[in-house]
């Protein structure tokens, strides 16, 4: 799974993305959590194989999440769907 | 190859024809025509840039772009799931564009899952030069014909249309017809 790490002066969650390439809205977050100085890891899930989107699949939704994108993962713990910057800012506490 | 104006024309002819706006933002607007342009060429069709594709037209016919799901989108939100298509007052910046949940059925989602496996399975099976099965390992899904009872339109297809594309008349305007055959000897 090609895991793409973004360097960022908070580092003080886990957070984990998976977006898809061509996603408006995971462009926005993305660029969304690059303003903040988070350091994050994305997956465009587009452009795995078939065993890792099944893997990515059973992972959001062992979480409870929805098959939606972007869907974010804090801390393991929390796990957000959609670029939704009231909950991002509240988890992340920015 | 297809290029990014001619994504452009249709979208705006599109959005003119059913009273919508294409969306404000120049950027946001050129990111979603790239990834319509994209998925147009890696798939063969222009699915939603924001959902995952399986690739195989039959599942992903709901999110071809104009999907299935933005009139409703439009009217509840204003705006289509990934943003391409506006209501007029998120377009004049009345109403601010906020992220649109996802009504794509889960079980739309989780076959077209499904079906990347499936032909993973298919293709593994081929290069083993195993003897072909039976060709009916296509996708599970049997169509319909369905009418509007308020326009007459009629379609093919597993659902009947969210919205008829005619008349503007709601799913629960459609019927199935049944077409019986008997043969009386």
């Amino acid at each position: 799974m090609n895991k793409v790490k973004v360097p960022g002066k908070n580092k003080e969650h886990k957070v984990r993305v998976y977006a898809l390439s061509t996603c408006v809205w995971c462009k926005m977050l993305k660029q969304f959590l690059k303003n903040n100085d988070i350091e994050y890891e994305y997956v465009d899930v587009d452009l795995c194989n078939e065993k890792e989107k099944e893997e990515i699949k059973r992972e959001i939704l062992s979480r409870g999440g929805k098959l939606a994108y972007p869907t974010i993962i804090v801390d393991d713990k929390v796990l957000i769907t959609g670029f939704r910057k009231d909950k991002l800012r509240e988890v992340l506490a920015i | 190859m297809i290029t990014l104006e001619k994504i452009r024309q249709r979208a705006e002819a599109d959005a003119r024809t059913y009273g919508y706006y294409l969306n404000p933002d120049v950027d946001f607007l050129q990111s979603l025509l790239e990834g319509l342009k994209k998925n147009e060429e890696r798939y063969g069709y222009p699915s939603c840039p924001c959902r995952l594709a399986s690739g195989i037209f039959e599942f992903d016919r709901d999110i071809i772009c104009p999907c299935d799901y933005r009139d409703l989108d439009v009217a509840e939100y204003g705006a289509c799931y990934c943003g391409l298509y506006v209501r007029k007052d998120v377009f004049k910046g009345k109403t601010p564009l906020q992220p649109i949940p996802e009504r794509r059925p889960l079980e739309k989602q989780l076959r077209a899952y499904a079906a990347s496996s499936k032909t993973e399975i298919h293709k593994a099976e081929q290069s083993a030069a195993a003897p072909p099965k039976d060709e009916a390992k296509q996708p599970e899904m049997v169509k319909k014909l369905w009418y509007c009872k308020q326009c007459g339109y009629v379609v093919f297809r597993e659902d009947p249309p969210y919205v008829c594309p005619i008349c503007k008349a709601k799913r629960e305007m459609f019927a199935e017809i049944k077409i019986q055959l008997s043969l009386v000897g």
